[in-house]
């Protein structure tokens, strides 16, 4: 059987090194250096190779995710008007928004706004106290990414990003709401690490279609969305603004309901909301 | 403060890394026979654990991770690809130290742990938790309280496991469950006990 | 014993003789955890496969000039270098599924099959052995895993591979799902009834008994 091929061996250079080395001791220290440092050679070219290479692709998946997930929520989208049911993700505009004040920011590209970056630095995010930290994110970034469409100046539609606790697992996701604010068009989680068959359940298409139409404020004004433990029974005031809670999963539906309560009040994105519900009129 | 004791009930019981995320398995089945032995590697496991995700936590952060090279003059460098292998490297390496600082200082110890120590650096748990440790973002704080629990959560595991197959050694076992058989539906029995504490969540 | 025949065995007998998973009990932690949908089962598979093969055949390649005292070290860099790449290409090209397969993939290294095959086999066998007892030992591995993620996904989903075998109740069919199925334990218990199945058809596998119970002296006549 050929075993001979010693291919490391190959680019040494004169015959008679090749033959020296060959001779040596394996347990020699000098023999036990230099097939150290080969295989090392050897690997870190094939996994930075790997790496390098296939950067550009790894980056374009994460966006294309993104992407799928905002086409998704955009299905509800007839629910604003009839000439909205074919709009695709391309014809929104994506606009970074400073979340204190609700105003537009210029000057920064919402193509490469990478969130978890500026959340974990102090100067670009803020600390979130306890008492109000609902989605129990701990730090938010100070600016966030929305998507909006537009039709003579007012506002149609938004796609907000919210994420925030579970069970046990950070859920990351889009709201799709109406540009006066007042319906959800969709919602769906695309990130999470929920129990499988159980809080799972909310990338499940039936479970996300129920949320269409729902009304996202309670009557007295502020966030009125949840999700009710156990099934919702249509025509009660429940019905108005919750879905139905997922057997199984009270925790998870807890934290949809918390997430929610944060990224839609006055400390997430309210501000922002009151202005578009200002432009929408 | 109740942050930590939420993250270390978490880490030991309900997302216990044997029973729910199956880490440490081949070891975990191979190394529960007596409860001597599942006692010393247990402790192997708890020691490099608590050691291992706090340090490899360090490393991520100061090296690894995207713009972690910014006190270098390098904002734009991410190296978090190379996570795996630095890991995997540091935990070899700290299994050699610990178990020459053992040797030398505490020859009592080592004589209970040494021959657990190498077993250690192959075992899914270790390189698991430092993954985990990543995956999941927690900062140095955490990855101590999370380290420790994770150990721990592992070693009660293996203890439990040990004290069931001692006992079970005794009864009648149809012939091709014996042994690993056997074994296996213990631990789902013992998993589905442990399912119990999900939703612990102390406020 | 001819080439051709040692190299069938090698590659024969992981398959089910010498099973990695049922017999030699390696490789298991990630044979229960990504088995609950056919589609990481057999993502999970391939990328073992590779690796196994690959690590095989490279470690059998320089083991005339490995030195003995790093041996180790020198078999997880090769290992780990594999896994990295292969962590990089599913990320680049199967997105959704490296995502659900999270650290189990970056796990592959500790994996006990590739070291235990990398020092038991390839140390002191051929290449042309080496590679066909890598891809005998990752099809061994990767049977189990599919069959296992199957029987998941189909009770614990009544899918397979995503496409519907049995309507559930929630799309307004007839079976309600046995979300047992998605959850750890029965991946431990799936695998133990997998043991006792194959230990009933080949009896040679069942393990010895470490005590032999002695009649009672009630139901026996004691002469």
């Amino acid at each position: 059987m050929p075993e001979s091929v010693h291919h490391e061996a190959t680019h040494a250079g004169s015959r008679s090194l090749l033959k020296r080395f060959q001779g040596l001791p394996n347990d020699s220290p000098a023999k036990a250096l230099i097939v150290t440092l080969l295989v090392c050679i050897f690997a870190s070219v094939i996994v930075t190779g790997s790496a390098v290479l296939l950067r550009p692709q790894q980056i374009a998946n994460s966006q294309l995710e993104q992407q799928r997930q905002i086409a998704e929520i955009l299905k509800g989208a007839s629910l604003v008007g009839d000439d909205l049911r074919t709009i695709q993700t391309d014809d929104l505009e994506a606009r970074v928004v400073e979340l204190e004040t609700g105003n537009y920011v210029d000057g920064v590209d919402p193509a490469t706004f990478d969130r978890t970056r500026l959340v974990r630095d102090p100067a670009h995010s803020v600390s979130i106290v306890p008492a109000q930290d609902l989605a129990q994110i701990k730090t938010r970034a100070k600016l966030a990414v929305v998507y909006l469409l537009l039709r003579d100046g007012k506002p149609q539609l938004v796609v907000l990003p919210i994420y925030g606790l579970g069970y046990g697992s950070m859920l990351h996701g889009f709201i799709g709401l109406s540009g006066d604010t007042e319906t959800v068009i969709g919602l769906g989680f695309h990130e999470h690490g929920e129990t499988p068959g159980l809080g799972a359940l909310i990338d499940d298409p039936a479970w996300r279609r129920l949320w269409s139409g729902k009304k996202v404020w309670a009557p007295g004004g502020e966030v009125g969305l949840g999700v009710a433990r156990g099934p919702v029974v249509s025509g009660t005031p429940e019905a108005r603004s919750h879905v139905d809670g997922i057997t199984g999963a009270t925790w998870t539906g807890q934290g949809v309901t918390n997430l929610l309560r944060y990224w839609l009040g006055q400390h997430g994105f309210g501000p922002y909301l009151n202005k578009l519900r200002k432009a929408a009129r | 403060m109740t942050d930590f004791l939420n993250l270390f009930i978490t880490s030991a019981f309900v997302e216990n890394l044997a029973l729910s995320f199956f880490l440490g398995m081949c070891m975990f089945l191979a190394v529960s026979r007596r409860v001597e032995t599942a006692v010393g590697l247990g402790v192997a496991v708890l020691v490099v654990q608590s050691i291992s995700v706090p340090l490899n936590n360090l490393i991520y952060k100061t090296f690894l991770a995207e713009g972690a090279l910014t006190w270098a003059g390098l904002p734009d460098m991410d190296l978090s690809f190379l996570a795996l292998i630095t890991f995997i490297g540091v935990i070899a390496a700290m299994v050699q130290i610990l178990e020459m600082t053992l040797e030398r200082y505490f020859p009592a110890l080592f004589q209970g742990l040494g021959l657990f120590l190498p077993l250690v650096t192959v075992n899914c748990a270790i390189l698991g938790g430092s993954l985990f440790m990543v995956e999941r973002g927690y900062n140095f704080t955490e990855s101590v309280v999370y380290g420790f629990g994770s150990g721990f959560g592992w070693a009660v595991a293996i203890l439990a496991l040990a004290g069931i197959r001692e006992k079970l050694k005794y009864s009648d076992i149809p012939d091709g469950l014996r042994g690993t058989g056997i074994a296996f539906i213990v631990v789902g029995l013992m998993s589905l006990g442990f399912m119990t504490f999900s939703g612990i969540r102390i406020d | 014993m001819t080439a051709i025949s040692s190299m069938r065995k090698a590659f024969v007998d992981p398959l089910i003789n010498e099973n990695p998973i049922t017999l030699q009990i390696l490789g298991l932690c990630s044979a229960l955890a990504v088995t609950k949908t056919v589609a990481t089962a057999l993502i999970m598979s391939a990328a073992v496969t590779f690796v196994i093969t690959l690590s095989n055949a490279s470690i059998s390649l320089i083991r005339r000039h490995m030195p003995r005292h790093v041996r180790l070290i020198l078999q997880i860099t090769i290992i780990a270098s594999l896994v990295i790449v292969v962590d990089q290409v599913l990320k680049a090209y199967a997105y959704a599924l490296s995502k659900e397969l999270s650290v189990f993939v970056g796990l592959i290294v500790t994996n006990c099959i590739i070291m235990g095959r990398a020092e038991a086999y390839a140390m002191k066998n051929s290449v042309r052995l080496s590679v066909m007892d890598g891809l005998g030992n990752g099809l061994g591995y990767s049977w189990i895993l599919i069959l296992v993620g199957s029987v998941r996904e189909l009770f614990g989903s009544g899918t397979l591979l995503g496409m519907e075998v049995f309507r559930t109740v929630s799309a307004g069919g007839w079976y309600e799902p046995a979300a047992l199925m998605l959850l750890p334990p029965s991946a431990f218990f799936l695998i133990g009834f997998l043991i006792w199945a194959l230990r009933s058809w080949r009896s040679e596998q069942v393990e010895q008994e470490e005590f032999q119970i002695l009649p009672s002296a009630e139901s026996e006549d004691v002469a």
